[in-house]
């Protein structure tokens, strides 16, 4: 299961996190390679949004290792873990971009607070960065005045502010048309070639993530089912990986939610 | 009857877990104060909205609260003979009590559920955790300035109160009523002693900014990030703040006036 090697940028070891006693990750191993885009598919509940607040540090798992860019996550100091996170990017599900600020604030607001930059760049930064989303026209707007695909695209801009090593996206596609998605795709696989990033994806629109992954993670219950390239994935033999992918609505997940035999229950 | 119990002895390690992240918090939040200072245009905007915008209802409630004050001192003054003191009676009411008092539980209806709804919404739209994936401490660039706001607003606040209720006894006192000009204002100066009475209300203020304030900010960062948790917690904001003024004012004039 080593089969990233030392190529994997972040790597995750039998990582266990449970909330409430309600386990939400049982041992999983990911490997992420560094320089591809990687997609972590599967349906909801299954702890996927769950493992990038692992990553980021945001949460603590009760076992295993995340170790990112050969840093234990879980073991490093507050100060460590600001660090570390300068070089992380991350696109929240709602973009989360600060409604009290402009878009252009929303792109400096990075900059401003990690460097001691002249107005001038970054003016110069922030406009670039919104040129590459495609939004240089719309820096004087504000969070409200934007539509939901022109917040994820600010989001991405702000994410790629500080010129990370990694973006992790959370659910970039939800209740989007199908023109922002095929936009958000695009950037996503632009910006990664161009900038020589690594992408996690976390995502259930199965199709379109599969259209841009150099390899994908299947997770279901808590558990990798499958994994491989998405070619691999659309052969393989897996029950699970066949109904996610063919949207199958009974399988490995159950169209049924756990109850008493059906006919001794109707006739009690 | 167990269950009885049971429920109260959860609902007693709620309130002191609850208590304990406060306390930890509020630690924390105090920590990032120096590095606040680097930034003082944050705390120039809280002061603002937390403040400034503020000052309608403290100016307007205490007029009407003076009003009625100087109203009813007089009718009771006057059958004594001693409607000369309106000016000290009023004064003394507002500046030891009901100035510090009724700022702190305005201030909790204006500012306090405005802090708390707007950090809880910025925690229940990602705005929080994405601050923190960029490696900046919402405890620092959002809670701190926040705090020190409203902990330096809730004293001028109440300052603004004291004196605009003095004014509004003024005009019924002496305006409607009658009552000497002179002898309200310097039996007012001659009575209310700086130390005793200005000081001690003022250190109320403070306290009542820090406890008010504290609420308000934990409430908003501790609140269920969903739109119920939101308005739940600016509820709570209201409600506790209230009782813990309300508490705190009853032990503090007991340590200052009291001869405890």
């Amino acid at each position: 299961m080593d089969k990233g090697g030392d190529d994997a940028l972040v790597k995750i070891r039998n990582l266990t996190f449970a909330r409430n006693s309600r386990p939400i990750l049982d041992g999983v191993d990911i490997d992420i390679p560094r320089g591809k885009v990687t997609a972590i598919m599967g349906p909801s509940g299954t702890g996927k949004t769950t493992l990038l607040g692992l990553i980021g540090g945001q949460l603590s798992p009760q076992q295993g290792t995340v170790v990112v860019d050969g840093q234990n996550v879980a073991d490093l100091s507050r100060n460590g873990l600001y660090l570390l996170r300068r070089r992380l990017g991350m696109m929240f599900q709602s973009g989360a971009l600060f409604t009290d600020l402009s878009v252009f604030e929303n792109v400096a607001f990075p900059l401003r607070e990690h460097t001691k930059l002249p107005e001038e760049l970054i003016y110069d930064l922030v406009l670039m960065k919104l040129h590459a989303v495609g939004l240089r026209g719309a820096r004087d707007l504000m969070p409200t005045e934007l539509s939901g695909g022109m917040a994820r695209r600010v989001a991405l801009a702000r994410a790629i502010a500080l010129d990370p090593m990694m973006i992790m996206y959370d659910e970039p596609f939800t209740g989007q048309d199908p023109i922002t998605v095929a936009v958000i795709l695009k950037l996503i696989r632009q910006l990664n070639d161009n900038l020589g990033l690594t992408s996690i994806i976390v995502s259930h629109d199965v199709q379109e993530v599969a259209s841009i992954s150099d390899c994908v993670y299947l997770l279901s219950s808590g558990k990798v089912v499958a994994q491989g390239s998405p070619e691999h994935l659309y052969s393989s033999e897996s029950a699970w990986a066949q109904q996610f992918l063919n949207a199958q609505p009974d399988g490995p997940v159950p169209f049924h939610y756990p109850a008493s035999d059906y006919q001794a229950d109707l006739l009690d | 009857m167990l269950n009885f119990f049971q429920s109260l002895g959860k609902r007693g390690l709620n309130f002191f877990e609850r208590l304990g992240r406060a306390n930890i918090f509020i630690f924390r939040v105090i920590a990032g104060m120096p590095g606040l200072m680097l930034q003082p245009r944050l705390i120039v905007q809280q002061l603002y909205s937390v403040g400034v915008l503020s000052i309608q209802i403290i100016a307007i409630s205490g007029l009407t609260v003076g009003m009625v004050l100087g109203l009813q001192m007089y009718t009771t003054l006057v059958d004594f003979g001693a409607e000369d003191s309106l000016g000290p009676v009023v004064a003394l009411a507002l500046v030891r009590e009901l100035g510090p008092v009724l700022a702190a539980l305005l201030f909790a209806g204006r500012a306090g559920s405005a802090l708390t709804a707007e950090i809880g919404l910025m925690k229940a739209t990602e705005q929080l955790s994405g601050m923190e994936m960029m490696a900046v401490d919402p405890l620092k660039r959002v809670v701190a300035p926040r705090f020190l706001a409203g902990v330096i607003s809730l004293p001028l606040l109440a300052a603004i109160f004291s004196a605009v209720g003095i004014l509004g006894s003024y005009f019924v006192g002496i305006g409607l009523l009658g009552v000497d000009s002179g002898a309200f204002w310097s039996q007012m100066q001659s009575k209310v002693d700086f130390n005793e009475d200005i000081l001690n209300g003022f250190i109320k203020t403070v306290a009542f900014g820090f406890v008010a304030t504290w609420i308000a900010v934990f409430e908003g960062y501790d609140a269920v990030p969903t739109t119920e948790g939101v308005s739940r917690a600016t509820t709570r904001t209201v409600v506790n703040t209230a009782f813990a003024v309300l508490g705190l004012d009853f032990v503090l004039t007991a340590l200052m006036f009291g001869g405890v």
